[in-house]
């Protein structure tokens, strides 16, 4: 019993010293980690600025109409910097980019739709004009939330089984198959939902994540993590597009 | 003496096994210091890629798809993930050729017999396995082989596999508000919530994943995991599936680690 004491302690004291040693390696690690996101920032940003001059030839030109819809997902804290947002639909205006869904998981964006609506030139509300009515000279906002997400499936759903329900023979107790892709599709126009999958989507935030964008429109938008939206740059956002517009998808064939 | 030569390379070889699963443990030590994610999801995207460079026989690409999945869920069953969910097969993948489609059932059927073998990773790690998807689309004997892991590997709870085999997300969300109405329908209860869909997704079984890693520097999601990956942190290594390897993995916790404190700041104000 005596002697097993200090032995016990002297192994509780190795085994502190060695986690001790674990974690300082563990930091150490994550130094490296940091240091490296710090210099390729740094290029990224070199990189962005002579995108921006016009230095490099390949992104002078973008066939943007390949990018028929673009998703823009911010993270809460920099969507509460509306002018940051604004500046961002500007350059995309510039670029010529025609439809933009505009989501921040709280919906914070939406409550400043009539700010940006008025602040962005030539800016018009989806909702009021349809996909297919949009004038070549317009640029056309959605704002969308996570009540637009699994919420909105819900509702969906409702409706769905609320048809069920209106189908059911009264003879054999079985009622009309509803329950398809096409249907649900329908019944998320029904309630007030845009279907359309956007091509592209954009993440502005700490970490590449769709942070909650609607699931039923993400399929096979290629998404791509922007960075900060506070450091925004202008290079970076055309290299984005670019890329997307060599992008060539198979859809699993 | 060719003899001894190569009994002398097989020894060394075993050796460097020996160094490297030691390296890797102790490496494994030392990221387990940080935050851990409890569920990783793989994209297998770039088998036929990979075939065409290596310039190998149809098929061989898949094959050797498999042998880096063996591979990265011993590493990731080793370094303590509880669940790890695989795109093994899309709904869309039927459209593929059909002596394509042939092969990779018989591939699959292969593997899903093998998975019952005592000297599988299943036994090792005591692995519980589902496959999640639209089974029904599936040929008898796949189906059937599937249902009888799953079956054995009942019991286990250790750490969980789920195969995502004829699975797409927008089909799962629609089974899910089916069965969601379903059920209302038998209990005579007027409207279905949230609470309903969400325990009627086949992926209910598991947490949402924390990370989901897409190899072939792909970036999107291409129909897999849409409902569950609002909180996931996404990866698109340029790697092509058979060359995904031990450091694609440590470089996606160790940026994970990083990020760990914004995911839960962002669980806690959705609550």
């Amino acid at each position: 019993m005596d002697f097993n004491d200090p032995m016990l302690a002297l192994s509780s004291w190795i085994g502190q010293i060695g986690d001790f040693g674990l974690d300082l390696v563990w930091r150490f690690i994550h130094i490296v980690v940091t240091l490296w996101h710090i210099v390729s920032g740094i290029f990224e940003s070199v990189e962005s600025y002579a995108i921006s001059l016009g230095l490099i030839q390949k992104y002078s030109s973008i066939d943007i109409e390949k990018l028929k819809c673009l998703a823009v997902v911010v993270d809460i804290e920099a969507a509460r910097d509306v002018s940051k947002v604004i500046e961002l639909l500007q350059w995309l205006t510039t670029i010529g980019v025609k439809q933009v869904g505009l989501f921040d998981s709280q919906g914070l964006l939406k409550k400043s739709k009539d700010m940006i609506l008025e602040m962005v030139p030539r800016s018009v509300l989806l909702q009021e004009t349809g996909e297919k009515h949009i004038s070549p000279d317009r640029i056309a906002l959605e704002f969308i939330s996570s009540s637009d997400n699994k919420e909105a499936v819900v509702k969906a759903a409702n409706i769905l089984l609320e048809k069920y329900l209106k189908s059911i023979h009264p003879e054999n107790g079985v009622g009309e198959n509803v329950f398809t892709e096409s249907h649900l599709n329908e019944a998320l126009r029904v309630v007030g939902e845009s279907v359309h999958v956007p091509d592209l989507l954009l993440v502005y935030g700490p970490v590449r994540s769709h942070l909650g964008f609607p699931a039923w429109r993400l399929r096979y938008t290629e998404i791509v993590h922007m960075g900060s939206l506070k450091y925004m740059r202008y290079g970076s956002l055309l290299k984005a597009i670019h890329k997307f517009t060599g992008v060539r998808q198979n859809y699993g064939v | 003496m060719v003899d001894q030569i190569r009994h002398m390379c097989v020894g060394i070889n075993q050796i460097l096994e020996q160094i490297h699963g030691f390296s890797r443990r102790c490496l494994f030590r030392v990221i387990s210091m940080g935050p851990l994610p409890i569920h990783l999801a793989f994209i297998m995207d770039g088998n036929r890629r990979y075939a065409k460079k290596q310039d190998l026989e149809d098929g061989s690409g898949h094959k050797a798809g498999f042998s880096a999945l063996m591979a990265m869920l011993q590493y990731c069953y080793e370094l303590g993930i509880k669940y790890v969910t695989v795109y093994a097969f899309s709904i869309d993948n039927f459209r593929r050729k059909p002596e394509e489609v042939r092969s990779l059932m018989d591939l699959m059927l292969e593997k899903i017999k093998s998975l019952l073998d005592k000297e599988s990773i299943v036994h090792e790690y005591g692995i519980r396995v589902y496959f999640i998807g639209n089974l029904a689309l599936l040929s008898d004997q796949v189906r059937v082989a599937a249902e009888e892991v799953m079956q054995a590997t009942a019991e286990n709870s250790r750490v969980g596999l789920l195969v995502c085999v004829a699975y797409n997300s927008t089909d799962e969300i629609v089974q899910a508000v089916k069965k969601s109405c379903v059920t209302k329908l038998d209990r005579d209860m007027e409207t279905i919530q949230l609470v309903d869909i969400e325990e009627n997704m086949q992926m209910s079984v598991a947490p949402d994943p924390d990370i989901l890693i897409r190899s072939s520097g792909e970036t999107r999601l291409s129909n897999f995991l849409l409902w569950q990956t609002g909180s996931s942190q996404l990866f698109s290594p340029d790697a092509l599936w058979p060359e995904i390897g031990l450091r694609h993995l440590v470089w996606a916790i160790l940026n994970f680690q990083k990020s760990h404190s914004y995911f839960e700041k962002k669980k806690k104000k959705q609550m």
